[in-house]
């Protein structure tokens, strides 16, 4: 009803900081991860450090190119900036990946599902945390909680990271701290130089390695949707639940908020509804249908 | 006068309502005949409306046509609708130094923009407002420029007494009366009487209709009414079974159907330009030589092979699934994302298509058989083997 709608805008609270435009934000650091990954550590000018939870995403604004959906990498264990790690694959993403120390970048958000560490489901049992190149950026936060679990009831993390070869693997560091916080870590590349010494193939193919228990088992995976697609069937097939493995899904972003209609996933705003999304139920059908 | 009550105007009290809306500081608008097509334009007494004008509708067809009479409202709808004026086909939404200082904002500011007068909108035309605003106003957050447009509009309906052959409203529960949404509910008597029952539907619809001359509606002016609106229901020829067609729907994804719809379809959008409640919108950056950065949103359609970018390619490459994508988005997914249908029945996707494709025609063969033909093409591969490198691309959520 139109007379009541007006009504109802009227009254309703101030709206806050304007939904679409974005917070300036300056890079206090910049770390490179591969030759076209970056992690760059934000802070607001007005010194106010929006609240996320892992597997959240941000708009980030490259004042002048545009604005992409980009996922929150920090650990909320971390004090201070905040950090999202970019891949270089477009015009918006080369100039985050192009930002020097100083330089201002806008944020807004943070925005969409979380993966849900901290609350209950995730409180115990094992987790098995499957990510595929820079699919490991949206799951750091949420590992670093986990391996720190205060009351986990012996519950374990298993971290399985993939990349095409060794030098597109990132955040070494964290692997090797999460190793020695408690954390069954393997790493795998897709193809390997002469050297190598680690595992070699797909990072379903680390599945095999671990002794999880299905029974308490909640998955985490975020990667290429074909590699999340058949890590989520591998997990299903060893007696975890479908509901219990969670999928960080993609689509093109252009608001964050429901409005540009972009995101939709069938019956999914991916922007609302995801981006982590459990497997079971749709997900897992829509994952087989062509050109979703 | 309450709401619910009812009067009758003629076509002086008309154009003094008009007036009385301008001179109450409301830009007013109305269907106008421009360009060969009924389009939304600025109007400042009722001869400025379609007078004796007539649309024939079908798909792939539209043309006006004299009547010889001077009735206002014997057409159904145009290629415009009133969603443009609160969700703009293009609009700035800031201006900012190169430094993200923002210098410059959306959203009109109290007493900047006169809000507005709409005369002669449609039922379905309301219904599809309410739509827009389930997206832009009912969810966690509001779109404040699309709100505050929203506002304090004054909303006069001219309900349908005269349907096209595309409509099918009635299908929809949109039409041709109106339900609500509106400040005030126009009929157009038969006859050449020029005579309008008046329904009240606000306060402020009420005070206006007090400050011109008007009648109280006598028992055969309501049952003319209700004739008419009858008269224009029975018309209506096009149908979609709207009880069903949403699971109908998501269950046919595989119907060998959207093939078949995809060789004749040209992806060219019409249908989603014409559409009262698509809402797909890009957003994007420019600048200029002094560092000024401004971004704009502009409509977009789900038929741009660019509206499902991600990087290294679209999500939804064939017309097919592009087509596919914007029928079960209408009729099936919207419900799931916004507790709503996204089709209000006012049938111009199927006039405004240029070869004709007809909604209600293609969901009946998809729907046909329960959705339970035979898939198009087969499944995803279900073995690995059959995959790509799986950990190579970008990966990650957006």
């Amino acid at each position: 009803m139109l007379a009541e709608t007006a009504a109802a805008v009227r009254g309703r609270p101030p709206l806050g900081p304007e939904p679409l435009e974005p917070v300036p934000h300056r890079v206090v650091g910049c770390r490179k991860e591969t030759d076209d990954v970056t992690t760059l550590s934000l802070e607001s000018l007005s010194g106010a450090t929006p609240t996320f939870a892992p597997g959240q995403f941000n708009m980030l604004t490259a004042y002048g190119v545009g604005e992409a959906a980009i996922s929150v990498s920090s650990s909320r264990r971390e004090a201070g900036a905040l950090r999202h790690t970019v891949r270089d694959v477009g015009p918006v993403s080369a100039a985050l990946c192009r930002a020097r120390l100083g330089d201002v970048v806008g944020v807004r958000g943070p925005f969409g599902k979380s993966w849900g560490v901290g609350e209950a489901d995730l409180a115990t049992g094992d987790v098995v945390v499957v990510a595929g190149g820079i699919g490991l950026a949206p799951l750091r936060g949420a590992i670093d909680e986990l391996v720190h679990r205060p009351d986990a009831d012996g519950g374990r993390v298993f971290v399985l990271t993939g990349a095409r070869d060794p030098s597109q693997l990132i955040f070494g560091d964290d692997l090797e701290a999460w190793g020695r916080a408690g954390a069954v870590v393997a790493v795998t590349v897709d193809t390997a130089p002469r050297g190598w010494t680690g595992h070699v193939g797909l990072v379903t193919s680390l599945l095999g390695g671990i002794d999880c228990d299905p029974g308490t088992t909640t998955a985490l995976i975020c990667g290429p949707e074909i590699m999340m697609r058949f890590t989520a069937k591998a997990l299903v097939d060893r007696g975890i639940d479908p509901r219990r493995i969670k999928l960080s899904m993609e689509r093109n972003m252009q608001c964050g908020l429901g409005w540009c209609g972009h995101c939709q996933l069938g019956p999914y705003l991916l922007c609302r509804d995801g981006p982590v999304l459990p497997y079971g139920g749709d997900v897992a059908r829509l994952m087989t249908e062509r050109e979703r | 006068m309450r709401t619910g009550g009812t009067a009758t105007i003629d076509r002086h009290g008309l154009d003094l309502l008009i007036a009385a809306l301008a001179e109450a500081g409301f830009d007013t608008k109305g269907p106008v005949v421009r360009e060969g097509a009924i389009m939304p334009g600025a109007i400042r007494t009722s001869a400025d409306l379609p007078v004796g004008v007539r649309d024939a509708q079908g798909p792939g067809h539209y043309r006006l046509e004299h009547s010889g009479d001077d009735r206002l409202f014997d057409w159904a709808v145009g290629p415009g609708s009133w969603n443009a004026e609160f969700f703009p086909p293009s609009q700035e939404l800031w201006r900012s130094t190169s430094t993200g200082d923002i210098t410059s904002h959306a959203r009109p500011g109290p007493g900047s923009t006169r809000p507005l007068a709409i005369v002669g909108a449609r039922p379905c035309e309301l219904a599809a407002l309410a739509v827009l605003d389930r997206v832009l106003l009912d969810g966690a957050v509001t779109d404040p420029d699309y709100a505050a447009r929203r506002a304090d509009a004054f909303v006069m309906v001219a309900e349908c007494g005269t349907p096209a052959a595309t409509c099918f409203c009635t299908s929809m529960g949109t039409g041709p009366a109106a339900t609500g949404g509106f400040d005030l509910a126009l009929t157009e008597l038969d006859g050449g009487g020029q005579r309008y029952v008046v329904r009240v539907g606000s306060d402020r619809g009420a005070a206006f209709l007090e400050g011109v001359p008007h009648a109280g509606a006598v028992p055969t002016d309501l049952t003319a009414r209700d004739r008419r609106l009858a008269s224009a229901a029975a018309a209506i020829v096009r149908t979609v079974n709207s009880d069903r067609v949403a699971g109908l729907l998501a269950d046919s994804i595989d119907h060998p159907h959207w093939d078949e719809i995809a060789e004749r379809c040209l992806a060219c959008g019409n249908c989603t330009m014409v559409c009262p409640t698509c809402f797909c919108s890009d957003v994007s950056d420019t600048t200029d030589l002094t560092g000024e950065v401004r971004r704009d949103r502009t409509w977009s359609s789900c038929f741009d092979l660019d509206h499902s970018y991600l990087h290294g390619g679209s999500v939804r490459v064939s017309v097919s699934s592009r087509y596919r994508q914007w029928l079960t988005h209408k009729l099936s997914t919207w419900w799931d994302q916004f507790d709503t249908s996204g089709c209000v029945g006012c049938g111009r996707c199927v006039a405004w298509c240029p070869v004709g494709i007809d909604l209600t025609e293609e969901v009946a063969v998809i729907t046909a058989d329960d959705g339970r033909a035979g898939p198009a093409s087969g499944p995803l591969p279900a073995t690995e083997s059959e995959s790509v490198s799986e950990s190579g691309s970008a990966g990650g959520t957006p």
